[in-house]
């Protein structure tokens, strides 16, 4: 066991460092600086374009794909370094970065990766993901939406696809959009799928922005109405639809970076939270000390189990569903831990001034907080995977399982 | 970065466990509480045989001089296999003490004798229900030449008091926290066994009637760093015991038939399980990183330590709970084999300072 940079690691840190060190301070966000969504996605795609003139954009992937073709651990000690700013990148970004380059590589023509892998890491191709739809949330392969070819159509004719995507992040800033639909529904529903590179600009196409419980619209309604999509953006062969899907839900799962201490920062704000009559504050209480404690704990739990699957990865092992342990340990306790910080902070976080940044801070984190433990893969759908790929218990009953779709 | 044990650790690790699943199975375990033993001996003589109780122990005091980690992996596998052993005591805390803070006499006088496990010590520190890291202790040392005097006072409940041959005693000499080594056979000192909530650990009150004892050159400080190097032991072997829970609830659910089909199949027992696990996977990550610390970032146990103790308990006590809870009234019964468990995660959860204590100390040393 070594935490310390292997001599390799320690030139590679060095060199980000210094990289960082001469770009960085440019593109970071200034003090109190907050950024309307727009002027986010333009400073987030600035700075792809400087990682990738910098040579460090897609870190781990293959440098015929255009990435660096290092190690993971150096993705890692990069985004260590690179947490050090304050920059905006946006969510987009890694929509494009971790999936769309993701699912490229492993099931992408020559033609493709040719054609999207570059502009994407250059920060000049945005992406959305269209999977869910309102029908279609855990049980993803339950989807709708169709992909057909007109009457008369031979191989290599176009598709024409019909139905409604959901909660498709960012969909309205997105350049493509990575779609999975049905291409025949005589199949059962994971083989009847197929996946496609589909151009937001296509007529047919319409995002409309869901007014969310935060206020905010992050997510999109996204409708396709016979949206005409050529078939060299296929991904895969007819029917690979599912397997490209697990290829972009893995990416989302094993994160290179570790989070913020988000922790430490509520230990803080609970510090600074007076009580009593003589300089105390709300940390003299040791309900709360308890509480705090065993979330920090916790989060430690999650930094330290992430480098010990980010180990079993660089040696080429596969962590598996261990990978969902840490998503499933994380949502639960960070909303656990924003809403203790309610509590202790009392009727005062109820109601914030507006220069009160932490306590509105705080009012954002506990919606989103709900966000985390539903996207992604919600909380009952990660014990399934870990109880089922982890401990070797049975499935579940599955009435629909080998039953074709339109007969279920 | 590297983040695993080594392959000659994961080979300690299977020697360790093999050995012990051999030796102590639950029914010598169950064979030992109706005798009322408490110590398996054979077991003990084997494994200080075979270098575990001195792999921690400098290798010119007849130990390995192993790290911290390889020591972990042990403490592991006798969580696991919740074996009727003094390790924890002899081996982790009197063992510590001595290496921390004992005269270069006072190793070679004991070290020895722990690493062969022909002396057994124990760390008698509490004080009945009194804060023991509040207060100076009652129980007073007296100096009459040198490092040499006598001690006065009651320690309880102290753990393995009946079966060790000496004791590490926190005391108070001249108004300040010190280490008493005393040795127990002796007529000024009295025990008394107490009835143990751990069936297979016993308990004593110990009782000091100007005793013979010599004072350890520690003080607060160096107690406080035994105190993590040992919450970082009892973290793995609450990671141990938090494991043999999941796999026998696993096994009993897999196995058990209800309602038609297996229990293991419900939602109810998976996700509790998978819950479990998680918990027992932050926990030993946590361990990891401590037992590292321990040997080579020592700025950073105290939060690693609390860490590790805090993540590693909750693991334990929630399987430890579940883990009957899933067995049923089976659970209940002294033949099954959870309640070894049940009890020895209280033994953890209360020694060396509860929840409040590590509490306070990852939210003091965290950055």
């Amino acid at each position: 066991m070594d935490f310390n940079d292997t001599p390799e690691e320690a030139a590679f840190r060095a060199e980000a460092r210094a990289w960082l060190a001469a770009h960085a301070p440019a593109h970071a966000l200034r003090e109190g600086e907050r950024l309307e969504d727009a002027e986010e996605a333009r400073r987030g795609r600035a700075w792809q374009r400087a990682l990738y003139d910098g040579g460090f954009a897609g870190i781990t992937l293959p440098r015929e794909l255009g990435g660096r073709g290092g190690t993971v651990i150096e993705a890692v000690v990069f985004h260590e370094e690179e947490s050090r700013y304050n920059i905006p990148k946006g969510p987009y970004i890694t929509i494009g970065l971790g999936m769309a380059l993701h699912v490229l590589a492993h099931h992408g023509s020559p033609e493709q990766k040719a054609r999207y892998c570059e502009p994407t890491l250059k920060g000049e191709m945005t992406w959305c993901q269209l999977f869910s739809e309102p029908s279609a949330g855990s049980d993803l392969a339950n989807l709708r939406t169709k992909a057909a070819k007109e009457e008369g159509a031979r191989e290599g004719d176009e598709w024409v696809v019909n139905g409604q995507k959901v909660w498709s992040s960012w969909a309205h800033h997105a350049d493509w959009g990575l779609l999975v639909a049905r291409h025949d529904p005589s199949l059962p529903k994971h083989k009847g799928l197929s996946f496609f590179l589909v151009d937001m600009k296509t007529p047919g196409v319409e995002t409309r922005p869901i007014r969310q419980i935060s206020g905010a619209s992050d997510f999109n309604e996204t409708f396709l109405t016979d949206v005409r999509i050529p078939d060299a953006n296929r991904l895969g062969k007819v029917g690979d639809g599912w397997a490209c899907c697990m290829t972009v839900l893995s990416s989302e799962r094993i994160g290179s970076g570790s989070p913020r201490e988000a922790v430490q920062e509520m230990v803080e704000y609970i510090r600074r939270t007076g009580r009593g009559a003589d300089g105390g504050n709300a940390l003299d209480s040791a309900a709360n000390r308890v509480a705090l404690a065993q979330a920090l704990a916790e989060e430690r739990g999650e930094k330290y189990l992430a480098a010990r699957l980010r180990t079993m990865i660089s040696r080429g092992e596969d962590p598996g569903a261990m990978a969902a342990m840490i998503k499933l340990a994380y949502a639960g306790r960070n909303q656990k831990m924003l809403g203790l910080g309610m509590e202790v902070r009392g009727l005062d976080a109820l109601a914030a001034a507006p220069d009160a940044g932490d306590t509105l801070g705080l009012h954002y984190e506990y919606i989103w907080s709900t966000v985390m433990r539903i996207a992604g893969g919600a909380d009952e759908v990660l014990r399934n995977q870990i109880a089922e790929r982890v401990l070797g218990m049975p499935g579940d009953w599955r009435p629909d399982k080998n039953v074709p779709f339109d007969q279920l | 970065m590297n983040f695993d044990l080594s392959d000659e650790q994961k080979m300690l690790a299977e020697q360790a466990r093999g050995l012990l699943a051999e030796r102590s199975p639950p029914a010598r375990l169950r064979q030992l509480i109706g005798e009322g033993a408490e110590l398996d001996a054979p077991l003990w003589r084997e494994l200080g045989e075979m270098g575990f109780l001195g792999a921690a122990i400098a290798e010119a005091h007849g130990g390995l001089g192993l790290t911290a980690l390889d020591l972990a992996v042990i403490s592991l596998e006798l969580g696991r296999a919740n074996a009727c052993l003094p390790f924890f005591s002899s081996v982790v805390l009197a063992g510590g003490a001595l290496s921390a803070c004992g005269s270069a006499a006072q190793q070679a006088a004991w070290l020895p004798g722990i690493a062969s496990g022909e002396k057994i010590g124990t760390f008698a520190y509490a004080e009945g229900p009194a804060d023991w890291r509040a207060a100076l202790p009652a129980t007073t040392f007296a100096a009459t030449s040198g490092n040499e005097g006598r001690i006065t006072g009651t320690k309880s409940p102290v753990a393995d008091g009946g079966v060790a041959g000496f004791a590490v005693v926190l005391v108070n000499a001249g108004g300040a926290q010190a280490f008493a080594l005393v040795d127990l056979d002796q007529p000024e000192v009295s025990r008394t066994r107490l009835d143990s909530f751990d069936q297979l650990r016993g308990h004593h009150a110990i009782s000091f009637a100007g005793a013979k004892a010599e004072l350890l050159a520690g003080d607060a400080d160096t107690l406080a760093r035994l105190l993590d190097q040992a919450a970082v032991q009892a973290a793995f072997e609450a990671v141990g015991g938090a494991q043999a829970c999941l796999t026998m609830a696993r096994e009993y659910a897999l196995d058990r038939q209800i309602f038609g089909r297996s229990l293991a199949s419900y939602q109810a027992i998976k996700h509790r399980l998978a819950d479990i696990a998680v918990a027992i996977e932050l926990a030993l990550s946590n361990a990891y990183y401590a037992g590292w610390a321990a040997q080579n970032a020592p700025d950073e146990l105290p939060a690693a330590a609390a860490a590790a103790r805090l993540t590693a308990l909750a693991a334990f006590k929630n399987a430890a709970r579940e883990n009957i809870q899933v067995h049923g009234g089976i659970g209940y019964t002294f033949e099954a084999n959870c309640h070894f468990y049940y009890r020895r995660e209280r033994t953890l959860a209360l020694s060396l300072g509860g929840r409040e204590v590590w509490a306070d100390r990852l939210i003091a040393h965290s950055a």
